[in-house]
């Protein structure tokens, strides 16, 4: 292919990409931003096997069946996985991007031998550090999202000293191989980052995860920007630059919709004190109410609000909720869904969840405007959420969620608590709430308490 | 390719980086992140490139493992944000 044609169409992926996140920026535009962008992507995936510059094409065949097994494994597994899951799966998404571009400089970097400037070098180092801790850093994400280890943030004594030692460690290692080159510094600072990932991953708490996958993500952008330095490949500087720039924007707005600082996230937990434990022991009296005590609340109520968390979406609960809110519309109670900005585990989450159950747009109304109408609220019903609605990020300075805008459903009339049992949430804090006077919980599965309340309110 | 024309070119990414998502709801905060996510996956390029010009089995190796993890990077991606925004289809005052 001619170069100018190759260099053309590669500044049309570019391109692409940025239409991709500008698309992806509006709801109107979204789907197709997304589909621009892979169409982009397609491009470029097509046309480097043509690429002007390289020298030797070796191994055609075993490439192309490599990209076909990752097709194989990645479009099911985006495909079947529940929408609940979601996040875990891009937090892995993004791991192994991490770990690609990290075995991407490793193998330029044995491929040039000697042969690399500094300029090279650096960029390396650069990318092998920051991909390996992006992809052991996502993963332990993945890891906390799917609940197959702690959700808490795991403290050791003396852990921020391990983690500053082994940052330490990879740093000068960084150095050695800058100075003397070779494969045997290269590789044990791969292995310091992927243990740094670990280790500055696993104090985050479990409601902050969210965070550190955006900020992973830009990260990873920035060693595919990197790569692209050490490839000369200008499509990679452009994509891993925009990724890493627009994510670190993103990773911001999404500290901030959550109430938190950025810096607070990442060392919060140093500075924590560790929760007092006595409290949670106690044994306090609440009030459980029978699925007919629920309706009888809900079908004498002027206006109420749904607040659905991730136990309704666990239940797949999503269909049920609608049926009951249907059900009080007809009945003329005003229905209103208060969506926190992180229901669910992400930003959006709960949104996209709701959507897929056709809930009406209209009804999802976000914190800052449902917020001031608690209080003219009769009941407010909350199906499968804790920490968005716990009082304690206003209340209890050094709480893991003090700080985080929350729901105010105490100030409505009545509460009712939709919970399987009387566990804590996500982010492993005692709610107060659930002790109140005012408060009625139905404990069982979302979908079955939901289902006997639209039972009991049809039989009114 | 000159350092200067490099440099030039990511101080304008970044710029154009930060520009593009600075009006983004919250409501597509997942999608958007996924969306970039799917993006950086174009290291997919970078990996064919290295397997291409590998010559040792190491070299080999390392680099087909990248191209599968960055293909299924990619290709993931770009099909699970769509999935999610497949979800937004009919709002907007249409439905």
């Amino acid at each position: 292919m001619n170069s100018n044609l190759y260099a053309l169409l590669g500044l049309g992926v570019a391109i692409s990409f940025i239409m991709a996140l500008k698309g992806l920026s509006a709801p109107k535009t979204a789907r197709r931003g997304n589909l621009i962008g892979a169409f982009g992507a397609t491009i470029a995936t097509v046309i480097v096997f043509f690429d002007p510059a390289i020298e030797e094409r070796n191994n055609t065949l075993l490439i192309i069946g490599a990209i076909a097994f990752g097709v194989i494994v990645g479009v099911p597994a985006a495909r079947r996985i529940q929408m609940t899951q979601m996040p875990q799966l891009v937090a892995l998404f993004n791991g192994v991007g991490g770990g690609a571009a990290a075995l991407v400089s490793i193998v330029e970097y044995l491929h040039l031998g000697d042969d690399a400037s500094t300029g090279e070098v650096l960029a390396t180092v650069f990318t092998v550090l920051v991909g390996s801790v992006s992809f052991s850093g996502s993963i332990v994400t993945f890891l906390k999202l799917q609940e197959l280890m702690t959700t808490r943030p795991v403290v050791f004594p003396g852990g921020r000293f391990v983690i500053a030692a082994t940052l330490a460690g990879a740093l000068g290692t960084s150095g050695w191989v800058i100075a003397s080159g070779g494969t045997t510094p290269l590789l044990v600072l791969a292995g310091l980052s992927l243990l740094f990932g670990v280790l500055f991953v696993l104090p985050v708490g479990g409601a902050d995860v969210p965070i550190v996958i955006s900020l992973l993500n830009a990260f990873t952008g920035l060693t595919v920007a990197a790569s692209g330095y050490v490839l000369q490949s200008t499509l990679l500087i452009v994509a891993g630059t925009l990724v890493g720039a627009s994510g670190t924007i993103l990773t911001r707005k999404m500290a901030e919709a959550m109430g938190r600082s950025l810096f607070g996230t990442l060392f919060g937990a140093f500075t924590a004190k560790p929760q007092a434990a006595s409290e949670a022991g106690e044994v306090r009296p609440v009030k459980s109410g029978s699925p007919d005590d629920v309706a009888i609340l809900l079908n004498y109520a002027q206006r109420v609000v749904i607040v659905p968390g991730f136990g309704l979406a666990v239940a797949q609960a999503q269909h049920t909720v609608r049926e009951l809110a249907d059900l009080l519309s007809e009945k003329g109670v005003e229905v209103a869904y208060g969506i926190h900005p992180v229901a669910g585990r992400m930003p959006g989450h709960m949104n996209v969840l709701l959507a897929e159950a056709n809930v009406p747009y209209e009804q999802l109304v976000e914190m800052e405007e449902i917020n001031p109408t608690f209080p003219q609220t009769d009941v407010v019903l909350v199906v499968g959420a804790n920490d968005v609605v716990n009082p304690a990020a206003k209340t209890t300075p050094g709480c893991p969620i003090y700080g985080m805008p929350i729901l105010d459903v105490a100030s409505a009339g009545n509460v009712i608590f939709l919970k399987r049992s009387m566990r804590p949430g996500f982010a492993g804090i005692e709610n107060d709430l659930l002790y109140d006077a005012k408060t009625t919980l139905l404990f069982g599965d979302a979908k079955d308490s939901l289902t006997k309340v639209v039972n009991a309110l049809k039989a009114l | 390719m000159t350092s200067m024309a490099i440099l030039t070119i990511f101080i304008l990414s970044v710029f154009v980086g930060f520009e593009v998502v600075s009006k983004v709801s919250t409501t597509l905060h997942t999608p958007l992140m996924s969306g970039a996510n799917a993006i950086h996956g174009i290291i997919l390029i970078g990996a064919i490139l290295v397997a291409a010009g590998a010559k040792t089995t190491l070299e080999t190796t390392l680099a087909i493992l990248a191209v599968v993890l960055a293909t299924i990077n990619l290709v993931g991606g770009f099909v699970v944000t769509d999935r999610m925004l497949e979800m937004f289809k009919g709002k907007g005052g249409k439905k």
